[in-house]
């Protein structure tokens, strides 16, 4: 029945010295872009999952444009011109969250010991991650502006500043990945990454001037509306769009940001690497 | 090429492994033995870096897993139970991905993705989804995975688990392929007839302790006999063993399900002839009857006074002869 007869000990090691290998520099920017082209294949191929994604902001369009919106007062400009700056930043949140249920899919899986046996940058796995997700949510943006100008948007401020605008949503974007990449890395499975990403994300979402303007808030939540990241955001896309004073809106939005991102980025890291 | 030295890992209260020493020469295939939660997946999972041991150390080609993880993971393939590629992306997408992550130039890459598709049969496969693989497919394009870097060591966890037997023997022949060519294989099963089939040594893992080691002929040698094996009519099945008392050298092991009797002998031919003249003068015919060298699963029954699968999954497997595994 053996098929197999033993070796003798005396075999050869055949042992060659084995130069240690050292990671080039630029294996995260490689590692990254592999991993970030391996999850945009992903999300091509499930397109139902970009259907959701982009169904949900424009019913909040339409929702906010035909049936609450007539009863929103805000100042200056036409509620359309308000709402949309507003959807642009509460789609790129909403898009951040994907990041969590992406990555806790990839560690519930064998997937992820796979990448962690290869001589890769530990980094890659949660930045080609995020660089997916922030592609995802330029085209779920782009279609918001779309969506938007169809049911009566337009940018009053001028090419530059509308294109800044874009950027400044979609860096708060990336940055709330990072916030997200933690998250996914703690929970147990996608299904509570779903969750643990929304919940955050509601009282962030709806205490803002994403669809009316914080002014008719009662004192309490004003003074949390006013400081948080979403808000400033809004305003500042909201300025840059449609004109009116943008610096310190912005420097608090790009604050924010760059806060965000160096708390988190570390913490999701490390938990990537010692989970 | 492989060296463990007194390798330990507890996870809270739990040993998982405990002072476990191993050494697997180059071009040797090193069989690990042992039934689910004996600590055989830790002792992978250390090997390929996923795991920092607590004490003790581990070496591939001389390099320490922990201080130079890089380097190590640089000359390992890992495939296991649990098909480690992404059903999203085709077979060949997945390949090319894990060449580029070996640090594979694009190019090199591609290359390689298609020898390892050539290799293991996937070709026509090659660009759809592996959610349309069957489970097999699955398994192979893992194995094809840890390929595309070359290793030189080749780290499989329990490769065939849960197979149907046509897709185990074409595992059996991918490995012995690659054996062929110089890959030292550490081989983790449950299975025994795999250890059988195809390592040159073997050590046998019960919760975390290695409880014996040797090539399978060894380790089979331990139970220290042959096996007269026979089956009846489930009638005859008591009047039998009681004629067939006083026959061989230790206690026959009856299992009433499939009215099997296996009966250790010392001295197998004496033996079997004196059971074949008591069976004759008794008139019975036997369904079938016959002498064979006891399996791994009678190996580890012998060792640790439990079978195999007192926790974990049958491990009959599909050419080997019912084991022998009721408590004596």
């Amino acid at each position: 029945m053996t098929g197999v007869s033993p070796i003798p000990a005396s075999q050869p090691e055949g042992l060659t010295t084995i130069e240690p290998i050292r990671l080039p520099r630029s294996a995260i920017f490689v590692d990254a872009a592999v991993i970030a082209r391996r999850n945009l294949i992903g999300i091509a191929r499930t397109p139902q999952l970009l259907v959701f994604a982009t169904i949900q902001p424009i019913l909040f369009v339409l929702l906010f444009r035909y049936v609450f919106g007539g009863a929103i007062d805000v100042p200056g400009v036409s509620y359309v011109d308000y709402l949309i700056p507003g959807i642009i930043v509460q789609t790129v949140v909403f898009g951040a969250t994907s990041t969590a249920v992406g990555l806790s899919e990839d560690m519930s899986k064998g997937i992820i010991d796979r990448f962690r046996s290869l001589p890769m940058s530990r980094s890659a796995v949660l930045g080609g991650r995020t660089i997916a997700d922030l592609v995802r949510n330029v085209f779920v943006v782009l279609l918001m502006i779309a969506v938007g100008t169809a049911v009566g948007f337009r940018f009053h401020n001028g090419f530059l500043p509308a294109v800044a605008a874009v950027f400044v949503a979609l860096l708060l974007g990336y940055c709330l990945s990072w916030v997200f990449a933690f998250i996914g890395l703690t929970v147990a499975d996608p299904e509570s990454a779903q969750l643990a990403g929304f919940l955050p994300i509601f009282p962030l979402v709806f205490a803002s001037s994403v669809f009316t303007s914080i002014q008719s808030m009662p004192g309490w939540l004003q003074a949390f509306a006013k400081v948080q990241p979403i808000t400033r955001a809004a305003d500042t896309v909201r300025a840059l769009t449609q004109g009116g004073p943008v610096a310190a809106n912005l420097i608090w939005t790009l604050l924010w940001s760059i806060t965000i991102l160096a708390v988190f980025a570390p913490l999701a890291v490390r938990r990537y690497r010692h989970g | 090429m492989i060296d463990v030295e007194g390798v330990s890992k507890s996870f809270g209260e739990t040993k998982a492994l405990v002072g476990v020493d191993m050494s697997v020469p180059a071009g040797f295939v090193e069989g690990l033995l042992g039934p689910n939660g004996a600590g055989k997946t830790t002792l992978v999972r250390i090997l390929a870096t996923l795991l920092a041991p607590d004490a003790g150390r581990a070496r591939i080609s001389g390099i320490d897993v922990r201080t130079d993880p890089n380097t190590v993971r640089s000359l390992i393939g890992l495939a296991g139970q649990y098909a480690a590629v992404d059903e999203r992306l085709t077979g060949r997408e997945n390949l090319v991905m894990v060449g580029r992550l070996y640090r594979l130039r694009a190019k090199l890459a591609k290359v390689r993705a298609d020898e390892s598709l050539e290799r293991l049969g996937l070709v026509e496969a090659a660009d759809r989804p592996v959610k349309t693989y069957s489970g097999g497919m699955r398994r192979r394009l893992d194995l094809g995975a840890s390929l595309v870097g070359r290793p030189q060591v080749l780290i499989l966890d329990e490769p065939t688990t849960g197979l149907d037997p046509r897709t185990r023997l074409d595992m059996w022949s991918f490995i012995r392929d690659l054996v062929a060519e110089g890959t030292t294989v550490l081989l983790t099963t449950q299975y025994l007839e795999e250890v059988d089939q195809l390592a040159n040594h073997s050590i046998v893992i019960d919760r975390g302790v290695v409880i014996a080691s040797g090539t399978s002929d060894e380790l089979k040698a331990r139970v220290g006999t042959d096996l007269i094996e026979m089956e009846l009519s489930a009638a005859e099945l008591d009047r039998t063993t009681a004629a067939l008392r006083g026959i061989g050298c230790g206690t026959p092991i009856i299992k009433r399900a499939n009215s099997h009797i296996t009966i250790p002998t010392c001295v197998p031919v004496p033996d079997l002839m004196a059971a074949v003249r008591i069976l004759d003068n008794a008139g019975t015919v036997p369904v079938s009857l016959g002498l064979r060298q006891p399996s791994l699963d009678d190996v580890f029954l012998a060792l640790t006074g439990r079978s195999t699968d007192d926790d974990g999954p049958s491990t009959t497997t599909p050419t080997s002869p019912q084991p022998a595994r009721s408590p004596a």
